[in-house]
């Protein structure tokens, strides 16, 4: 008992370590290092790392909230959408076989790996001239933020709000369903389908993780999905790894880590990809 | 927006955010009191596979110093950070006359009781 609880603040402090330099969420750490190296049941891994995510969402928004770049009303509106998902994704895991959620799971790291490596490769940020979308007016979602490198305050307006709003209901289920934050997918929601600029984009979806966390986070609570020596351990390294991490990242090769570590992660999604299939390597 | 309305909510926001940073502050100390309980007493204080998980038991449990109910506790007041985030921003929008937002982030916050409710029955 005792060991086990120092092996998980030891997984979550190398999860949130991790996490923070790759540009990754603790939570898409800590379930294959929990189900394919400690060998527990995946709806545990799930559980335990929605809580995960609540842990590092809290503390990045605080760093968010000072820089202004949130929009408040994108998250709030859009949260409707991560959180109906979320609950049904929290829902749905208690319901399917362990092999859907090994699939699914494999699926999202190696599409992980592809966008930390178009990251990696780095795309211009193309100058933009969304459509205007009646829907944005009225719901007043368009915004703007203050960009420091320019010294200029940035006007934008959003686009193709029922499609980020489906976009977000995906990200939610996907959250509830697989214990992740589901940064990703939210930033391709705003920046990709509502073309809002990356920054308040990434600050939005930082606001929102921890609010749709605690969606399904509540339901693995009170279903008892959510076991207490894995999670309580698991949260406590994470929270601080996390900010070990991002104060080591100064100081490290960011690039070399994340050629180092992409491997690692496709390796990692290949494995619970065929885990899915009943295939064991 | 007025200045002073914009100061406001400049204000609010620094309220939130130190909120939230005591939120997970105390949250942590909580689970680490109680992971500590377990290290130190090496009982959990329930049979083998049994962790609380309804409120009622989850006090009754801390109020007898369980190391899993002190922990469950912790693991509650972190999950409910964010949700303190959203309630905190109704009464943003109520200052600001945003009856529209009002609205909304209402809305978010039903659905997250519900969840609560779902996640209690199921």
């Amino acid at each position: 008992m005792i060991t086990q609880a120092l092996i998980f603040i030891g997984v979550g402090l190398m999860a949130g370590i991790l996490g923070a330099l790759l540009g990754l969420g603790g939570g898409i750490i800590v379930t294959p290092v929990i189900t394919l190296l400690l060998g527990l049941p995946i709806q545990y891994a799930i559980a335990a790392s929605i809580i995960a995510v609540i842990a590092t969402s809290s503390g990045a928004t605080i760093a968010y909230l000072k820089d202004e770049m949130l929009n408040l009303r994108v998250a709030m509106f859009l949260e409707i959408a991560t959180t109906v998902g979320a609950v049904l994704g929290a829902v749905v895991t208690g319901l399917v076989s362990s092999q859907v959620l090994y699939f699914l799971f494999g699926a999202l790291l190696i599409f992980s790996t592809y966008n930390m490596v178009r990251k990696l490769i780095g795309k211009i940020d193309a100058q933009r001239d969304p459509v205007p979308d009646p829907a944005a007016e009225k719901l007043r979602l368009n915004g703007a933020y203050y960009d420091k490198a320019s010294g200029k305050e940035i006007e934008y307006k959003v686009t193709n709000v029922p499609g980020g709003f489906a976009m977000m209901f995906g990200a939610g289920l996907a959250s509830g369903l697989l214990g992740i934050g589901s940064g990703a997918f939210k930033v391709l929601a705003m920046d990709t389908i509502m073309q809002m600029p990356l920054k308040p984009s990434t600050a939005t979806s930082n606001l929102m993780m921890g609010v749709t966390a605690a969606a399904s986070a509540t339901v693995y609570f009170f279903n008892g999905a959510l076991q207490p020596q894995i999670a309580a351990p698991l949260a406590i390294g994470i929270l601080i790894g996390a900010t070990i991490g991002t104060r080591i990242m100064q100081l490290l090769p960011t690039k070399i880590l994340r050629m180092i570590f992409i491997p690692v992660i496709g390796y990692m999604g290949l494995q619970m990809l065929l885990k899915g299939f009943g295939v064991t390597i | 927006m007025t200045p002073e309305m914009k100061k406001e909510i400049d204000d609010i926001e620094k309220i939130i955010g130190k909120i939230m940073q005591i939120g997970v502050l105390i949250a942590a100390f909580v689970i680490v009191v109680g992971i500590l309980d377990l290290l130190i007493t090496g009982s959990t204080g329930y049979p083998i596979g049994v962790h609380p998980h309804a409120p009622g038991t989850i006090l009754q449990g801390v109020m007898q110093f369980k190391s899993y109910a002190i922990m469950m506790l912790g693991i509650f007041l972190l999950i409910l950070t964010p949700v303190l985030r959203v309630v905190v921003s109704i009464y943003a929008f109520i200052k600001e006359r945003d009856r529209l937002y009002t609205w909304i982030t209402t809305i978010v916050l039903i659905i997250l009781i519900i969840a609560m409710v779902i996640g209690y029955l199921g």
